[in-house]
């Protein structure tokens, strides 16, 4: 690998890259059309909604679990310098190599230098949505490297060239017949059946060749553990436990945020975690290690921290709890517009209520200015996470500073949300201007009303409404003019 | 009792019909009824919009106007959490010392409609009659944050001559939420389709709910797709006593 190779080949572009992504509105629209991508969401989240359901029921004690597992995680933001350090230490004396990155650039830059020590010419991966955020596969491909998925979605996205919509069950988008298309076809495998058990033994055929023949893994982290330096990973299928055991040299990407203090707090993450995510008891592998040990798995074992904005959400008193969260995706399981939607419209590897707030928090406010607003504020979001975050409450903060940060860009006055909205406030200060506002809307509206009083189509924003709702025209009598009328005389005003 | 009226500003504009339910059934149940004619809106628009300033001024608004109340009722879900969840942030951010003390004062004293019957009057059967085939969408609000739980169940099942019809998926969100309708109107209507799906699929002759806002949403779209079916807030309900009265929309 030289560097000529990396100034020659440029990264492929995601289109899951904030920056680049068109706004939620435009980018769901495609998808809405998508009878089988609305289906195989709406399928799949209904499925892991009702296990979780039935095992938080199950557990007596799910509302004290809740509380401790978000008292943990705020104790660890409170004192995430701490235990960063505390985390650096240990590991560093168990013989890991922690390294700290604070953008996407520096990560990217600080892998591959490890990786060119290491002569790599290709690498093994487990699952990290990490990664994804700072694309570190096309740019190790860009870069000459040959990067190998695992996990049994990451190796279906890759192979179909396809994107993540989901952080926990990344191509939950997809159904089986459409796996085995890809399976088939990129695996040269004529007359391989959807049964998905053929399918685990085609991908554990394409596997096994990668994980005897690369010596040199990436993966991410579920939890980092101060007190003793350990790193956890959590997983279904065990590739991620073949990916931190047979090779020689293993990296581990992790946001700054998943330190916990404690080891024994696992008792209380892993439960929470496992039932959130895939409605299990305990998910099937759990994997811990500290740092390496002579003659057992990894000899070479890197840590690299990335910043890439946290700190900057750690900062702001409202936002900071965005940082609690333990990616279970329990939230966009139950989120009635990813349900319609699936990930990709959110034009991030964290799509869901969580990337709605996530997402435009990592970009500093500058890209992903339609995620805050993509949600109606149902709520279901803060019901379901197990640690507790208040994303409706994050969200309209978000929406606010938004709101604040077009104050000075004169298009708002064209948008007619902003131009209403300021109406709105003005009208609303005296009960007068109001009485006002309901004759003359009423009047206005009596042009676009049908003779049997509804009103099927309008113009500007209301033909947003109109175009898939009537709406009942103004009655002829507000409720204050009927009371007016009735009472006035009597009590009206006290 | 005495009890002051929040009528909400798109309940007084739009659907006077429940106002004039509320009204009719709280003073057939004895309470003492008073309307503040300068009463406007709570800021909810406002604030879920992103606009924290305008919100502000008219929670302030709403404060002080209410200050001396006995107690306020309120017929719509949303805009009571607006006051419960979002006001203490706004004063807190914005306010005074004064209006936290005097907002402090009032919270305990402001009630959503259903909470104020069974909570406040210990009462479940109104003496309603309404002899159709009902089925009761429990806003987002109203789950979530009033946590209004069984009680307009409660209310429901002593209402004599109706049926009680058990919509499926019952606190999923019907995709209303207010500007997001017309800024994702597109997700907003697949939403909704899904939702009024699960309506439809009662075979109700209404669909109530205790916030106007979803029922517009639904109501609209049940108009605009002929389907034989209506929505009516559940004041309107709780107010009928005779099979004369025919209430609903769409």
């Amino acid at each position: 690998m030289s560097e000529s190779v990396t100034e020659r080949l440029s990264p492929k572009r995601s289109r899951l890259d904030p920056e680049f992504a068109p706004p939620f509105p435009e980018a769901a629209l495609p998808i809405l059309r998508d009878p089988q991508v609305r289906k195989n969401v709406a399928h799949a989240t209904d499925v892991i909604q009702a296990k979780r359901g039935k095992l938080v029921i199950e557990k007596t004690d799910w509302r004290q679990l809740r509380e401790a597992a978000s008292a943990i995680r705020s104790h660890a933001l409170e004192n995430l310098g701490a235990y960063l350090e505390e985390f650096e230490l240990r590991c560093t004396a168990a013989g890991g190599i922690v390294h700290w990155a604070s953008d996407a650039g520096e990560a990217r830059q600080i892998i591959l230098e490890l990786l060119r020590q290491e002569n790599a010419s290709s690498v093994i991966k487990i699952k990290t949505m990490t990664s994804a955020e700072i694309q570190l596969n096309s740019h190790l491909q860009a870069a000459g490297v040959e990067v190998f998925e695992t996990d049994l979605a990451e190796i279906i996205l890759q192979l179909g060239d396809e994107e993540p919509s989901h952080i926990v069950v990344p191509a939950l988008h997809m159904n089986r017949s459409q796996v085995r298309e890809i399976f088939s076809r990129r695996m040269g495998l004529e007359g391989l059946s959807d049964d998905p058990e053929a399918l685990t033994a085609a991908a554990r055929n394409y596997l096994r060749d990668k994980f005897l023949k690369i010596p040199t893994a990436i993966g991410g982290a579920n939890f980092l553990i101060a007190e003793s330096g350990s790193v956890v990973v959590v997983e279904s299928e065990g590739n991620g436990r073949m990916c931190l055991t047979v090779p020689r040299t293993l990296i581990t990407l992790a946001g700054i945020e998943k330190v916990l203090p404690r080891f024994r707090d696992l008792e209380v993450m892993l439960q929470v975690l496992a039932r959130s995510a895939t409605g299990e008891r305990m998910n099937p592998y759990t994997s811990m290690w500290t740092g390496i040990k002579p003659d057992d798995g990894p000899q070479h074992f890197h840590v690299v921290l990335l910043d890439n904005g946290r700190s900057s959400i750690l900062a702001r008193k409202t936002e900071r709890q965005t940082l609690k969260c333990i990616r279970c995706a329990a939230c966009m399981n139950t989120c009635p517009v990813y349900r319609q939607t699936g990930g990709h419209a959110y034009g991030s590897v964290y799509p869901g209520p969580i990337g709605a707030i996530l997402t435009p928090q990592l970009e500093r406010m500058k890209h992903a200015q339609s995620l805050p607003f993509a949600s109606s504020l149902c709520g279901a979001c803060y019901e379901v996470c197990p640690v507790k975050i208040n994303i409706p409450e994050v969200l309209i903060e978000l929406r606010a500073q938004v709101v604040d940060g077009e104050r000075h860009n004169l298009k708002r006055l064209l948008d007619p949300i902003y131009l209403g909205m300021k109406v709105a406030s003005f009208v609303f200060q005296k009960a007068w201007r109001f009485r006002m506002a309901q004759l003359l809307g009423r009047k206005a509206l009596r042009f676009f009303t049908r003779r049997d009083g509804w009103i099927h189509s309008l113009p500007s924003l209301g033909a947003k409404w109109t175009q898939t709702r009537d709406l009942r025209g103004f009655p002829d009598q507000t409720f204050r003019g009927w009371w007016a009328a009735e009472r006035g005389s009597r009590n009206g005003r006290v | 009792m005495r009890a002051s009226l929040f009528i909400t500003c798109y309940n007084d504009t739009l659907f006077p019909e429940t106002g004039r339910a509320v009204v009719k059934l709280l003073e057939r149940l004895g309470i003492e009824l008073d309307f503040r004619t300068e009463q406007t809106c709570c800021g909810q628009m406002h604030a879920n919009t992103g606009f924290r300033g305008e919100a502000f001024s008219l929670a302030k608004r709403f404060i002080q106007l209410y200050g001396q109340t006995e107690l306020v009722v309120i017929p719509s879900s949303s805009c009571v959490a607006m006051i419960r969840d979002q006001y203490p942030g706004l004063i807190e951010e914005l306010g005074s010392d004064s209006l936290r003390r005097e907002f402090a004062a009032l919270l305990p004293r402001i009630y959503e409609l259903s909470e104020f019957l069974i909570d406040q009057l210990n009462l479940e059967d109104v003496n309603a009659y309404f002899p159709h085939r009902v089925t009761y969408h429990a806003s987002c609000h109203g789950v979530r944050s009033l946590h209004l739980g069984d009680r307009p169940y409660r209310l429901l099942s002593r209402v004599r001559g109706l049926t009680l019809l058990t919509l499926p998926n019952v606190d999923r969100c019907c995709g209303f939420g207010g500007t997001f309708s017309v800024k994702n109107a597109d997700v907003s209507s697949a939403m909704l389709a899904a939702k009024l799906q699960d309506v439809v699929s009662t075979d109700a002759e209404y669909c109530t709910a205790l916030d106007n806002s979803c029922l517009m949403h639904l109501g609209g779209a049940m108009h605009r797709q002929y389907q034989g079916m209506k929505v009516i807030h559940l004041a309107e309900i709780l107010a009928s006593t005779d099979s004369s009265l025919k209430g609903g929309r769409g």
